[in-house]
């Protein structure tokens, strides 16, 4: 109260002898003046004319179009062969197995599918098998599976989380993997052997390690701990419904690529995004001297175990061979996109040019001559 | 405060069902207080009074139990709460479920939290001050300690008694038993409530007024009876029950209000009546209003349109989920799971499901954090407009307020702006400029003078450079200091939620602002010659006295000089104080009239002379007073009733007493008069209104002084007479609807009962009692009005303030007989403010007129040009005022609302009938003027159009006038002025739309002596019937309702007190502020928020469309590419920083071109920044880029082995680079911050999501996205993608703002062009607005040309149009004025005007009309900036419609109907007309013609044209027809 008394004798005071200016303004409500109080912080003011954007416009063509060309390129020395053996077609060699097969046959059906290579496929290949039309998408599908299974959780193992449903549970057992995804799981084999000159078939080593992603393989699955034996970790457990071994007998060669750590199966359970996708199947190395292609110009046949039925929903599978470059697989999307953006660009800034030129000359000259 | 102004109408209405009701209802109806003391405890079961609210006050919303249900509560009565609370609840459906529950809450939980906290943190602020406010200490008695003892506020009861120091806050409201005042009276000041910053004085209780001794609560045993709490601050009515059954009524002048300081009073007792919430304080005290914004309401719809659009979506996914299942038949395929509980779902029920689900995904449409961004801007857009330095007035230290937080962006759209003048355009500085007396004219040119160098004078200097000035203002201060730490936490109390600026403020007001005039108001200059006549008359009067002489043989203009002088100086509310004791009240002379302690106004009329028969002198009467208050003092109530002072008086009158006892004896010592004279000059005068104090520092100069004050006395100063004492019978004070004030008092010379009035001149006019006809002085008397009335327009038209002073003498027959009806009325208790309303009417009647004063009222600094600003921003200003008619007109060019070259139209109707012809007239003849070539305006039109559609402003579609009137209208250069009555008329319900449309096409309108209620209608009816945005601006009380009423209310924290202030939702130092505050603030926040709103839509659809366009490629099953995480926190964390920031910050012009710039306003009247199919180009334009966002991934990553979240979020990275991108190109002004926020919100983005993505391999179902992010950013597609994609998304924005940009600039943008010039340039080219806004449109290269030829057109055409006189039915004044004193070459003789003002004329009226047309349609033409002008909607259309009016006929057609009758009054300028009618009176150019034409009317009508005559005041028989005019009651 007092400090208060003082401050207004003191205010009235000066007010009166020297103003309101007087030390008084601390008092005073004056409001500071900063450049941000008063809205006064100094900034860049483009305004958008043709003039002024004109040259973003050059820039931007002149770099898309050179990106675009290399991407092209690159795209396009990317060698592919992709094979349908879906057998659709009744001259298809898969015709007999894609008409009788279905989820609950017992016996294998096996086809084989000739095809030749005009170009020899230098470096590490891929090999992926394609399907269409398979909605892995499907909201309720990428739900239905339990990660704390997958990641070698023993109480989700014998309880598999609600997402499951329907495929929890058969026979009162918990089904392990559980879950849609896991149920689906592409099952067809497919081997590639070279047909030498002299008809005989020379099989192509296939590498099925290191087609999942590491972190999948590693981290986020991995077999229920305590017993180095699957089929004890897993006994309580009854395979998926259409599986026709359980999990724990995926590579039974390989105890490493075994159980829920097989990486067909980390392949498989990563959901593509879109309904005609392709997943990586085997990596087929280069030769190690790198003088031979990898896989050289001549015939191959196809050996499917036909196993998965996908004519029920009118999809296709195909088998898919692929060299890789640093940008992923072949899709000359992206060159394109860059070349014809940056030609538009490059349009548009000549009609801009024009534009500047016929107006905005005289919209920015108006104002000054007078 | 709100609500107060409306109640007493309301309640006057009511009153009468309440009375029925009373009687049947007494006790609910009352309020019944007993003294506690009586009790054993206040609380106790028998205290009667146990059922009334404490003193505590409580004005928290919530306790800590009831804060979390209470507050969600109120949360949900937000509609767009609920939706989102009901949708994150969906999502616990497992059927429809798209998102994990819990996360689907957050953006729910965090938006409700956010607002909970303020809430929270609001109500304990409210819960601090109320904590401090019920801590205060009063004293009051305890009934066990027989003493007063110290308590807390909150332990005050209804009933308890309280003792009151000075300058202490009165803590409950109070009826005031007892003072230490000698006159038992108590002074408190009212700031805290109305702002008022003169004392007002109470009085004690009738019945304890004639108390001597001390009051003792232990005897008090009456009973007090009066109304139930309310909130109306000038009403109470009660009565108080004596043990003896006595009862007397109790007033509003008996009731002290809490939150008012007890001033000038040592101490004083009471009763509290009301208490805590209660008070009336507290029912007054509603807080901030909630307004919705126009804006707002936009938005609202096009929220509904969102919703349309996601239920569209949502329908449209479902039934291509029904079919997309369908197709499968029978054959389940793999991938299609069955429902949870492994039942097959039928495709129609799954797209049931899916339907719901889809709501869910697609919830994000619906922006739920828009509206909490809107707030939040809205804050911030509150602070920047709070601390514009530009805004702060250094006078009055006072800053803009922002007390509605909701509608800053109004500010930026308003169309009309209605304004108060007095106060608001002028200063409220009253300055005494000249008056005249007796029909003698003293034009005080020194005094003129001394003006006009004031007016050199800086405001500063003259605080400084004057004595008087200084010194009251530190006293008042250092006086009032005490009293204002209390008072500050008192008014955190009453005033709690006007926030503590508010507060301040009025601190600040009262400290620098204590009703004190300016120097500048008190010098006054005398005129010598008055000054000699005044000395001469005093000199003559004091000879007189000497001998006894009767003063009646004073000549009578001497007489009526003095007369005048006493009038100013007692004919007032003024309180005088000394300024070394401020708020100290003068002392009154030693020698004390006896009456003062005497209760009754009759008892103290009655001398005591009477009652004891003789001629006694003062001292003797100062016995028996004394004795008999003794007597009453025993026995409190032994007051002797009004019946027995009437029969005194009819005694008195028997005995035809013969009042020739001479005046009440001048005080004795001579020296005593000296110290006072000395004392004088820094006496100090407080009044209620500034014109009150000007008028008596006006009759100081004059030596006329007011030296004191008491409720029954007042004491003046004459020259050479010395102190005269005049006895106060009565005063009957000023209100609005009588607009006079009286005081009845008893003369100390002649001791006649003499009644002074003083008002406004058309009131007191009409009073005025006819001279007789036949003698001289009757004679004299006539000339003496004619002058005074000539005199008076004179000042009118000076723009001065007129106020007629008037006097009456009353016989003791007379003034008992109006004493006796007078009493009934005052202690009536119901319907007594209408009887004494009657009762006042009665008494002032058949006055004698003494002169009348002229007081100017200066415009503010910055007005003219202000106005002229904001009328280039194409604000329509319409000034209503309490003023006379030509003050008003004078007082609007001088601040260029009206226009010397445009036309007025003037509307003065005596009748309903009158007032419909006179609407319908006025129409035709704007009609008939403005659109009779409507061929040639078509042709306007269309090249207008055309224009318009190559400017791509939509402005002809979307017009909300369109609807509302057939005739589309444009806006001429027309002024309208109209007086109140007509006003009343026109707003009935069958005109006003006539009215409407004749105001509407007028430039500016000006309202004449309205009420605030009309004020309010009339703000009201534009802004219900022409949809459109309105301000109204004022000071004070009578500004209240309409700044209510209107869409945006700004009140002027000018000297008028603080009303309208508390009512407004800003409140300005200034007039001038209203520039910035509307061309700058307005602009940003309207342009700022509706780009953000824009921007928020596009955002959020932009966003959802991505996953709109997934479902194509997913079985429509409602899957989602996007991790739910990024879909949930997008709007709330990612995208939400920068837009914040750039709708804070963004400045598409800077502040000095929208004000150099007023066109620019027009892009936010027109809602050009956000146009309804701005929101469905928006769209377009987010549908666009999500499908380039979402395709050009979909086409990179076709047929690959990417996974669904691995191709998810470089779409989400892309789309929130493009909105990022997007709000770059929005943004017009790039600072640091908004740099730094972009960079920041994709920074937050990639690092939230390297967390996100890193944190748990297992969780997160089902997107598990442990490492995608860490994977992507080593792949380089997706930084390929990054690049392309949002530059081809913003290609189309990007190059269409290009082309905008050169091609067809909107002005904002040659604005912002403009900012980029070097400031030389700049102002070379803003000095030559024109060419610059030729050149800036020179692509409209026809115009220049048509430009060029109209112009010189124009002039001609003004001349011609003077001549050009409109038909126009009686008592209409088209003026065709040319009224400006600056071009007298305008002026034309009435004589040549008739000539011209021939039939033939309507060819030249046509061409006139057209020149003028085009000069109408071509000014907004003339350059880009002027294009807004043309979007205006009524200039959209032009008009074709409605009867196309030849004025010839038309003429002819009026003239042939007799009773219709044309001026063509060359009105103003009005000293010319005035000279005219000296010269020859009576030869009135027009009317005299048309009087005798007019012989055979019927009264009516006869009725109508006096009013005309009135107007034109010319005919020297005016005052015997002015008999003829009801009064108006």
């Amino acid at each position: 109260m007092a400090s208060s008394y003082n401050a207004k004798d003191e205010d009235g005071h000066h007010s009166g002898s020297g103003g309101p200016a007087g030390p008084g303004v601390n008092k005073s409500k004056k409001p500071d003046n900063t450049a941000f109080k008063q809205q006064r912080l100094p900034a860049w003011q483009p305004i958008l004319t043709a003039g002024t954007v004109l040259p973003a416009f050059f820039v931007i063509g002149l770099i898309f179009i050179p990106i675009g060309i290399g991407l092209f390129v690159t795209s396009n020395n990317i060698k592919e062969l992709e094979i349908d053996y879906t057998g659709v077609d009744p001259s298809s060699p898969c015709y007999d197995c894609a008409q009788n097969y279905s989820w609950n046959s017992t016996a294998p059906c096996v086809c084989s599918v000739e095809f030749t290579l005009d170009q020899p496929f230098e470096g590490n290949v891929f090999m992926y098998y394609g399907l269409s039309n398979f909605y892995q998408n499907h909201r309720r599908y990428v739900k239905s599976r339990d990660d704390s299974q997958l990641n070698g959780d023993k109480v989700s193992l014998t309880n598999p989380s609600k997402e499951c449903e329907p495929y929890r549970t058969n026979d009162k057992k918990p089904i392990a993997p559980c879950g849609a995804i896991a149920n689906s799981l592409f099952n067809d084999t497919l081997e590639l052997s070279h047909v030498n000159p002299n008809k005989t078939r020379t099989p192509i080593t296939l590498v099925k390690k290191g087609i999942a992603w590491w972190t999948d393989k590693h981290v986020k699955f991995r077999n229920p701990s305590g017993n180095s034996n699957l089929t004890i970790v897993f006994q309580n457990t009854t395979k998926p419904v259409n599986w026709r071994k359980p999990v724990y007998e995926l590579d039974p060669s390989d105890p490493e690529n075994n159980g829920f750590i097989n990486e067909d199966f980390i392949v498989w359970m990563r959901t593509a995004a879109l309904p005609t996708f392709r997943k990586l199947y085997r990596i087929i190395q280069k030769s190690k001297d790198n003088l031979t292609p990898t896989l050289p110009r001549g015939t191959y046949v196809l050996d499917i175990t036909y196993n998965y039925p996908v004519l029920s929903f009118d999809g296709r599978k195909r088998m898919i061979l692929s060299t890789i470059s640093w940008m992923g697989g072949k899709n000359p999307f992206l060159g394109i996109a860059y070349i014809t953006v940056g030609s538009i660009c490059f349009v548009l800034g000549v009609v801009l040019l024009f534009i500047h030129h016929k107006y905005g000359s005289r919209s920015t000259s108006a104002d000054i001559p007078n | 405060m709100a609500r107060e102004i409306g109640e007493p109408r309301e309640a006057k209405s009511s009153k009468v069902k309440q009375q029925k009701k009373r009687r049947s209802k007494k006790e609910s109806k009352t309020r019944t207080v007993h003294a506690n003391i009586l009790y054993d405890h206040a609380k106790g079961d028998d205290n009667p009074n146990r059922h009334y609210a404490n003193n505590k006050i409580k004005t928290t919303k919530y306790t800590l139990l009831s804060f979390l249900p209470k507050n969600l509560f109120e949360q949900f009565h937000r509609f767009a709460n609920v939706y989102f609370v009901f949708i994150a609840l969906l999502n616990f459906v497992p059927v429809v479920n798209a998102f994990q529950p819990e996360l689907a809450l957050a953006p729910v939980v965090f938006i409700l939290s956010v607002t909970a906290i303020k809430d929270l943190w609001e109500d304990y602020r409210r819960h601090r001050s109320d904590k401090e406010i019920n801590h205060m200490d009063c004293l009051v008695y305890s009934r066990t300690e027989r003493r007063y003892v110290e308590k807390y506020w909150k332990e005050l009861r209804v009933g308890d008694f309280v003792r009151l120091r000075c300058n202490e806050i009165l803590p409950a409201d109070v009826l005031l038993l007892s003072s230490s005042d000698p006159d038992r009276l108590c002074h408190i000041e009212t700031a805290t409530l109305d702002g008022e910053t003169n004392l007002k004085q109470r009085q004690v209780v009738r019945s304890f007024l004639d108390l001597d001794c001390e009051f003792d609560p232990c005897k008090y045993n009456s009973v007090i009876e009066c109304e139930k709490p309310n909130n109306d601050l000038n009403r109470f009515r009660g009565y108080i029950i004596h043990r003896n059954g006595r009862r007397d009524g109790l007033y509003k002048d008996n009731l002290l209000l809490r939150g008012c300081t007890v001033r000038n009073t040592e101490e004083a007792l009471g009763i509290v009546i009301y208490a805590g919430h209660e008070t009336k304080a507290m029912l007054n005290n509603n807080g901030p209003r909630y307004k919705r914004s126009k804006l707002e309401r936009q938005m609202n719809v096009d929220v509904f349109w969102c919703v349309i659009i996601l239920l569209v979506m949502c329908l449209f996914c479902a039934i291509g989920h029904g079919l997309w299942m369908y197709q499968y038949g029978d054959k389940r395929p793999v991938f299609d799971v069955l429902s949870p509980e492994g039942t097959d779902l039928s495709p129609a029920l799954s797209a049931i499901y899916l339907f719901l689900t889809l709501i869910i995904v697609f919830q994000v449409l619906v922006p739920i954090s828009l509206f909490v961004s809107i707030e939040i801007v809205k804050i911030c857009q509150v602070y920047f407009i709070h601390q514009d330095m530009e805004l702060y007035d250094e006078e009055t230290d006072s800053q803009l307020q922002c007390r509605a937080l909701n509608i800053t962006e109004d500010l930026g759209q308003v169309q009309y702006i209605f304004s108060d003048k007095t106060g608001t355009l002028t200063e409220n500085k009253m300055v005494f400029r000249r008056c005249t007396v007796a029909g003698v004219e003293y034009s005080h040119d020194a005094n003129a003078r001394r003006l006009a160098m004031y007016q050199e004078m800086d405001s500063e200097e003259e605080e400084c450079t004057s004595h008087g000035g200084t010194l009251p203002r530190r006293d008042s201060v250092t006086s009032h200091q005490s009293a204002k730490v209390v008072l500050r936490s008192q008014s955190t109390k009453s005033h709690r939620r006007t926030g503590s600026r508010a507060e301040a403020k009025r601190a600040s007001i009262l400290s620098k602002h204590t009703a004190f005039s300016s120097p500048m108001e008190k010098d006054i200059t005398p005129d010598p010659e008055l000054l000699e006549k005044v000395n001469d008359c005093a000199s003559q009067m004091e000879f007189m006295r000497f001998h006894s002489q009767p003063f009646s043989h004073l000549p009578s203009d001497l007489s009526d000089i003095i007369d005048f002088f006493i009038a100013l100086t007692i004919c007032n509310t003024v309180v005088v104080s000394s300024p070394n004791q401020p708020r100290q009240k003068v002392r009154r002379f030693e020698l004390k009239s006896p009456v003062k302690t005497i209760e009754d106004f009759i008892k103290r009329f009655t001398p005591s002379r009477l009652t004891s028969g003789s001629n006694s002198s003062s001292s003797s009467s100062l016995v028996t007073t004394r004795s008999a208050s003794h007597k009453a003092c025993s026995s409190i109530l032994s007051s002797p009733s009004a019946e027995s002072t009437l029969t005194k008086l009819d005694e008195e009158r028997s005995r035809g007493g013969t009042l020739d006892h001479a005046f009440s004896p001048v005080p004795p010592s001579y020296d005593e008069t000296k110290s006072l004279i000395q004392e004088e000059g820094e006496l100090r005068y407080e009044a209620e209104s500034p014109d009150e104090a000007a008028l008596v520092y006006a009759a100081r100069a004059y030596k006329c002084s007011l030296v004191g004050r008491l409720p029954d006395q007042v004491t003046v100063e004459l020259p050479h007479l010395g102190k005269l004492n005049f006895e106060l019978l009565h005063t009957l004070g000023f209100d609005s609807t009588r607009k006079r004030m009286s005081v009845v008092v008893k003369h100390p010379l002649t001791d006649q009962i003499t009644v002074y009035t003083k008002g406004a001149d058309s009131v007191i006019m009409d009073l005025i009692s006819p001279p007789a006809t036949d003698h001289s002085k009757g004679k004299r008397q006539r000339k003496i009005l004619f002058k005074t009335q000539n005199y008076l327009n004179v000042y009118a038209a000076d723009g001065l303030r007129t106020l007629c002073i008037a006097k009456k003498v009353l016989s003791k027959e007379e003034y008992a007989s109006w004493l006796r009806r007078h009493l009934e009325a005052e202690t009536a208790i119901q319907g007594r403010e209408e009887l004494l309303f009657e009762s006042a009417l009665r008494l002032e009647t058949n006055l004698h007129l003494l002169g009348a004063t002229g007081i100017e009222d200066r415009l503010q600094d910055g007005v003219p040009e202000t106005i002229a600003s904001l009328r280039k921003a194409g604000l329509q200003i319409w000034v209503l005022t309490g003023d006379k008619q030509e003050t008003a007109i004078n007082i609007a060019y001088a601040c260029k609302l009206l226009d010397p070259e445009e036309e007025i139209i003037t509307l003065n109707a005596e009748s309903q009938e009158a007032c419909a012809v006179l609407l319908e007239e006025s129409l035709h003849y704007i009609q008939a003027k403005f659109l009779c070539n409507a061929s040639t305006d078509q042709h306007a039109s269309r090249v207008y159009h055309q224009d318009y559609s190559a400017l791509h402003v939509p402005a002809p579609a979307c017009s909300p006038y369109a609807s509302l009137h057939t005739v589309p209208f444009l806006v001429h250069r027309l002024g309208l002025v109209i007086d109140g009555r007509t006003l009343a008329y026109a707003l009935e319900k069958s005109l006003e739309d006539k009215f409407l449309a004749v105001a509407r096409s007028c430039r500016s309108v000006l309202c004449c002596r309205s009420t605030p209620l009309q004020k309010s209608k009339v703000v009201k009816l534009v802004r219900n019937k022409l949809k459109v945005m309105t301000l109204a601006i004022g000071d004070g009380a009578n500004d209240v309702s309409m700044i209510q009423v209107a869409d945006v209310g700004v009140g002027i924290s000018g000297q008028e007190g603080m009303q309208a202030v508390m009512a407004s939702d800003f409140a300005l130092p200034r007039f001038r502020n209203l520039q910035k505050l509307l061309l700058v603030h307005g602009h940003w926040c309207y342009s700022r928020l509706a780009n953000m709103i824009l921007y928020f839509f596009y955002k959020n659809a932009m966003f959802v469309a991505l996953i709109f366009w997934y479902q194509f490629y997913c079985g429509f099953s409602g899957s989602a590419m996007i991790d739910q995480w990024y879909l949930i926190f997008f709007n709330l964390m990612f995208s939400a920083f920068p837009q914040l920031i750039t709708a804070t910050l963004d400045k598409d012009v800077s502040a000095a071109t929208l004000q150099d710039l007023p066109q620019l306003y027009m892009n936010g009247q027109n809602s050009e920044e956000y146009k309804p199919y701005m929101f469905w180009m928006n769209m377009i334009d987010a549908f666009y880029q999500s499908l380039v966002c979402f395709f050009i991934p979909y086409f990179a990553y076709s047929d690959s082995d990417v996974d669904l979240f691995t191709w998810g979020t470089p779409i989400t990275t892309l789309a929130l680079l493009t909105i990022l991108l997007h709000l770059g190109i929005e943004t017009k002004t790039w600072t640091w911050m908004n740099w730094a926020s972009i960079v920041f919100s994709v920074c937050l983005f990639f690092t939230v999501a390297l967390c996100y993505n890193a944190s748990c391999p297992t969780c997160y179902s089902p997107s598990n996205p442990y490492w995608t992010m860490q994977r992507l950013l080593t792949d380089p597609l997706f930084y390929l993608l990054c690049v392309i994609t949002p530059i081809t998304a913003l290609l189309p924005r990007y190059f269409y703002r290009a082309c905008q940009g050169t091609l067809f600039p909107s002005p904002v943008h040659i604005g912002r062009q403009l900012d980029k010039l070097p400031t030389e340039i700049r102002r070379h080219l803003l000095s030559q607005t024109r060419v610059k806004l030729g050149s800036l449109g020179a692509l409209f290269a026809s115009r220049s040309s048509s430009f060029a030829f109209s112009r010189p057109l124009t002039k001609q055409s003004q001349r011609q149009e003077k001549a050009v006189a409109p038909p126009q039915p009686k008592s209409t004044e088209v003026t065709d004025t040319p009224r400006s004193s600056k071009h007298p070459e305008n002026h034309l003789g009435p004589s040549q005007k008739k000539e011209k003002r021939s039939h033939s004329q309507s060819q030249r009226s046509r061409v006139s009309a057209l020149t003028d047309l085009l000069d109408n349609t071509q000014g907004p033409l003339r350059g880009p900036s002027l294009t807004d002008t043309d979007t205006l909607p009524y200039t959209r259309e032009l008009p074709r419609t409605g009867p196309v009016l030849e004025p010839a006929t038309l003429t002819a057609a009026v003239e042939s109907s007799d009773h219709a009758w044309v001026t063509s009054t060359p009105l103003l300028p009005q000293t010319e007309c005035i000279q005219l009618t000296l010269s020859r009176p009576g030869v009135s150019p027009v009317i005299p013609n048309e009087r005798s034409s007019e012989s055979g009317l019927s009264s009516d009508q006869r009725f109508l044209s006096q009013e005309d005559r009135m107007e034109h005041t010319q005919t020297s028989d005016c005052p015997k027809e002015n008999t003829l005019k009801t009064t108006f009651l």
